[in-house]
């Protein structure tokens, strides 16, 4: 029997959070402006949530991680370059839109439909990873709903931490309303579990792992099927850019006990 | 015609929370403007009578509730049970909660398991033009859609302090209580408490009238040489403890915690404001030794005032981020903002 875990990680791809985005109308909905243009990154809470499931499986033997994402093929072709020399995974690619304003029940049917189709996967030793709510959307939606399509009870979303007792079951710590973590027990696998930040920092570019991660990253992109997805029912009104620009009054050379009082009296309302 | 379900959870005092009345007067508000669609009251708990009397005049045309001992802790399989309930014996098409994190970890799933969509986050609903319409933000609040939908069941997830709470009668409601048989795969999880800073050392308020944001300058290399963090820590305590203000705190200072930088004890990434941290709503924030880069700012889409104090005149804020700048050493300048709150 094994002991290891199947730890499928869905991960976005996301603008570069440091670009500029503007938003344009299209006949089939919002985008961002030259969104083929602009770097992409991993999903920041996703990678969080692929650099605890690469710790996981290492400090349990016979686990194997997959990154299931979504995305135009030719972005993730790019974002791979970097976040295959990161941990070892291996790719499952679909070839479609990313961007915010597509709509999670679709994205959650096309992801839980390429987990289904993992060949050999052992639903009983399932963890399904990712970020509790990605950089575009939002939402915080879609892991939840690829939990319900693969019939997974146990549900978590703001993970910060996953320790696994003796037993086997798992404690679990989510982010909950004024700074606090919920604690939650669990039997063990199958389970969802949204990451927000954990615990771990960005592992440092390893060319070896990169190296064996491209034999098989290369190959999926090939595989990857187009994936339709769109926001079917849904009709964008109006999406615009907040008119955030505030006339900033610099204050320069004011005495810091000025300054101190000018802060107090702001703050107290005096 | 629509039929709506204000859905909610108790508290573990079995009242509702602010943020339910709040959902609720959305919810009242478009039944209003839908005019004639009845409105349903949907709540969880081990026990919902007296959450239901509390609001008891909002003209509910039911009053539906899933209670016992199954369902008094915030846990997915017993909560995705019972709101799925609710909404089924509602025949609910809208379907109107709090983004608690009890109801975020959960109804997006239950909108799938009814067959629905979900919108999460939203900041404002309105029924103008006779349909539901709702408005949210993209890209980590970077731009703002509002939108409608033409499936239902449609879930609506309403943010905190996005409309202002019911407020009526309380009185006697009675509750039809609907049958929830939880199987044992529904039991494997257990929520056994919940983890808190020590009280001197919570530092996240989210009532607070003041958000205080700190950036990685607080530890860095100060004009005389040197760096000052234990300090920096005293005066943001103090400060924090006086102005009863919430702390926030950047990526680069969060990050630093990590990495065994001389750093504040009690920064942790729950404080981190922006892209991949909070956004929280305050009336006012103040940042100090934070550079108000773009990721970072984005997390203050939610505070009306904003101030900052820092040492370079270039820096993000003077770009239109923030109302005013002061170009100053925040160690001096909270210092004796420290002195003065404490002669109020
Ligand atoms: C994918 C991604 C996600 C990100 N997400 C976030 C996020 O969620 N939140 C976030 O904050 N950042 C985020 N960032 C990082 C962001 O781009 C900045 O790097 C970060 O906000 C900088 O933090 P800082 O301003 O505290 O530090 P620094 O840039 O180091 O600035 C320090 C500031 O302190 C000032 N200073 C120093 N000493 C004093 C003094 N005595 N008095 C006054 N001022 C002083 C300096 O002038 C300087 O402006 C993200 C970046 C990326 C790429």
């Amino acid at each position: 029997m094994t002991t290891g875990y199947q730890i499928v990680v869905c991960g976005g791809i996301v603008p570069d959070p440091l670009q500029t985005l503007d938003p344009v109308a299209n006949p089939a909905g919002p985008t961002i402006k030259n969104e083929m243009m602009l770097p992409a990154v991993l999903d920041p809470w996703a990678a969080h949530a692929l650099y605890e499931a690469a710790h996981l499986a290492k400090a349990t033997p016979g686990s194997k991680v997959w990154l299931v994402s979504l995305g135009p093929k030719a972005k993730l072709q790019q974002v791979m370059m970097t976040v295959a020399q990161k941990v070892p995974f291996e790719l499952v690619a679909l070839d479609g839109q990313a961007g915010g304003f597509t709509d999670t029940y679709e994205v959650a049917a096309l992801l839980a439909g390429a987990i289904q189709a993992i060949p050999g996967l052992d639903r009983s030793r399932l963890l399904v990873f990712g970020g509790w709510e990605s950089a575009s959307r939002g939402a915080g939606a879609t892991l939840q709903m690829v939990g319900e399509r693969l019939h997974v009870l146990d549900q978590f979303q703001g993970v910060d931490r996953l320790a696994i007792a003796a037993d086997g079951s798992f404690q679990i710590l989510e982010r909950i309303e004024g700074g606090r973590h919920q604690v939650s027990t669990c039997a063990g696998p199958p389970a969802v579990l949204g990451w927000a930040t954990g615990s771990l920092p960005e592992p440092p570019n390893n060319s070896q792992v990169g190296m064996a991660n491209m034999r098989t990253v290369m190959p999926a992109l090939h595989r990857a099927k187009p994936a339709k997805v769109g926001a079917e029912g849904v009709t964008f009104a109006r999406v615009s850019l907040p008119s955030q620009r505030r006339d900033t009054r610099i204050v320069k050379d004011l005495p810091v006990g000025e300054i101190a009082r000018e802060i107090v009296a702001w703050i107290t309302g005096a | 015609m629509e039929t709506l379900l204000f859905l909610a959870h108790v508290e573990s005092d079995g009242s509702l929370a602010t943020q339910a009345r709040e959902a609720l007067g959305a919810a009242r508000e478009m039944a209003d403007a839908l005019s004639g669609a009845p409105l349903h009251v949907g709540v969880v708990g081990r026990d919902v009578a007296a959450a239901a009397g509390s609001i008891a005049g909002c003209g509910a045309a039911r009053f539906l509730g899933v209670a016992g001992a199954d369902f008094s802790q915030p846990r997915y399989a017993s909560d995705a049970a019972a709101a799925e309930a609710l909404c089924k014996a509602a025949a609910a098409t809208v379907v109107i909660a709090p983004a608690t994190s009890r109801w975020c970890r959960v109804l997006p799933g239950v909108a799938q398991r009814v067959g629905g969509r979900v919108d999460t986050h939203v900041t404002g609903i309105s029924a103008d033009g006779g349909a539901p319409s709702v408005t949210r933000w993209y890209y980590r609040q970077r731009m703002e859609a509002t939108l409608t939908r033409a499936h239902r069941p449609w879930i609506i997830v309403l943010d905190p302090g996005c409309g202002a709470p019911w407020k009526g009668e309380a009185g006697a409601a009675t509750v039809e209580v609907v049958p929830v048989k939880l199987s044992e795969t529904c039991r494997r999880t257990t929520v056994t408490g919940v983890q808190a800073p020590p009280a001197d050392q919570q530092t996240i308020r989210p009532d607070a009238g003041l958000l205080f944001v700190a950036g990685a300058g607080w530890t860095k290399t100060q004009p005389d040489g040197k760096v000052h963090a234990a300090e920096a820590a005293e005066l943001i305590l103090e400060f924090l403890r006086k102005a009863q203000a919430s702390l926030g705190g950047s990526k680069s200072l969060v990050d630093l915690t990590g990495e065994g930088q001389a750093v504040l004890p009690f920064m942790t990434h729950l404080n981190q404001i922006g892209q991949t941290g909070a956004t929280p709503r305050h009336p006012k924030g103040l940042s100090a030794c934070c550079h108000g880069e773009e990721p970072h700012v984005v997390g203050w889409r939610f505070i009306s005032e904003r101030r900052a104090i820092n040492l370079d005149p270039n820096c993000g804020w003077a770009r239109g981020k923030a109302d005013v700048l002061y170009v100053a050493d925040a160690f001096a300048v909270l210092r004796r903002v420290n002195a003065l709150l404490g002669e109020k």
